[in-house]
């Protein structure tokens, strides 16, 4: 019995583990951070320096770094329950597999059927 | 009788054992998470589309080249500025949105008010750039079926590109709307004083889930459309 009320106040901390105001401000500055970083890559680095594909490599990086702290963050997620975390997150291994398939497919068509 | 307790007897208390939720999540918040994850779906099946199109073609126009202006300030020679302005807005709505449910989780009635219509503020801001882009693209022949935008290489550009632009942002901005909707009926019942009655704020929560997801896709699309 006393385990279970331990429990019970555990999971009732965890769900006060949350965002305070300081860590809100936080999180939006490293999505503003990103951004400018972004734009100076944009702007700033001509593409002779830097050429596109690399510049277009670090821009899906920082957004993918972006989606994690909305998601994590903002959206709470990277405090809620193992499963639940893993019911959202594990889904998009369908997704990954859908770009490679469809960029292969694209990458074909221009090759082989000259559009 | 001996005291030893046969297995079917003891008292589970696992996650899945029954007698409370395995995820520790509210139903509606649950649902909204599952909801959310079908919309993505649906975002990644246009934004893969787009992909798919941009790799059969041999060039594409130059995102620099074709968003340069500043709606009522400058008609070119500002190339991300605008765009930059707006992703501004949708990121700091979201930051107003956080306050909200923060605010929420300390029952703090007029301060979830107060960010809740600073969030909607920040929709309707976003909601009325995107339309002076779309005038601004409109005028310079810019619409479904036609591209008056050449690709970097100078050929002529294909109209998925004015298709692929307008059905996604259009896509996306009609989210940004539903949200605005969305906002204003929670606002609404938070000074009518129901979530007050009810004794916490979840459907702040959860429409903060869903408002967040609106800025989750608009940093994919401002990549793929804007950047790369």
């Amino acid at each position: 019995m006393s385990t279970l009320s331990q429990q019970h106040i555990v999971s009732h901390d965890e769900e006060h583990a949350t965002m305070t105001k300081s860590k809100i401000w936080k999180v939006f500055f490293v999505l503003l951070f990103i951004t400018v970083i972004e734009f100076i890559i944009a702007l700033a680095i001509p593409t002779a320096v830097v050429p596109k594909g690399l510049k277009n490599f670090v821009y899906i990086i920082l957004t993918l770094l972006k989606a994690f702290y909305i998601v994590a963050f903002f959206m709470h997620l990277k405090f809620e329950k193992k499963l639940l975390k893993a019911a959202i997150v594990v889904p998009f291994v369908f997704i990954l597999y859908f770009v490679v398939l469809m960029l292969t497919e694209g990458g074909y068509l221009q090759k082989y059927l000259n559009w | 009788m001996n005291a030893t307790v046969s297995p079917l007897d003891e008292v589970k208390s696992t996650p899945w054992s029954g007698g409370k939720s395995p995820f520790a999540a509210e139903y509606g918040k649950l649902m909204m998470w599952f909801f959310l994850l079908s919309d993505a779906f649906t975002f990644s099946g246009f934004l893969i589309y787009y992909g798919a199109v941009r790799f059969s073609q041999a060039s594409w126009p130059n995102p620099d080249v074709v968003f340069q202006s500043v709606p009522g300030f400058a008609d070119h020679g500002y190339p991300l500025v605008f765009v930059g302005l707006m992703t501004f807005v949708l990121i700091m709505s979201s930051v107003t949105m956080v306050l909200a449910v923060e605010a929420g989780h300390r029952n703090a009635k007029a301060e979830v008010a107060k960010w809740m219509i600073l969030t909607i503020v920040g929709g309707l801001v976003f909601l009325s750039c995107q339309a002076l882009e779309w005038t601004h693209l409109h005028h310079e022949g810019a619409w479904w079926g036609s591209n008056p935008f050449l690709n970097a290489d100078g050929t002529m550009g294909t109209n998925q590109f004015t298709d692929l632009f307008f059905t996604i942002t259009g896509f996306h901005g009609f989210h940004v709307f539903s949200g605005v909707i969305i906002n204003l009926v929670i606002l609404l019942n938070v000074l009518a004083g129901t979530y007050e009655k009810r004794g916490h704020y979840l459907m702040v929560e959860k429409v903060g889930l869903y408002w967040h997801f609106v800025d989750l896709v608009w940093v994919f699309v401002f990549t793929f459309f804007y950047l790369v």
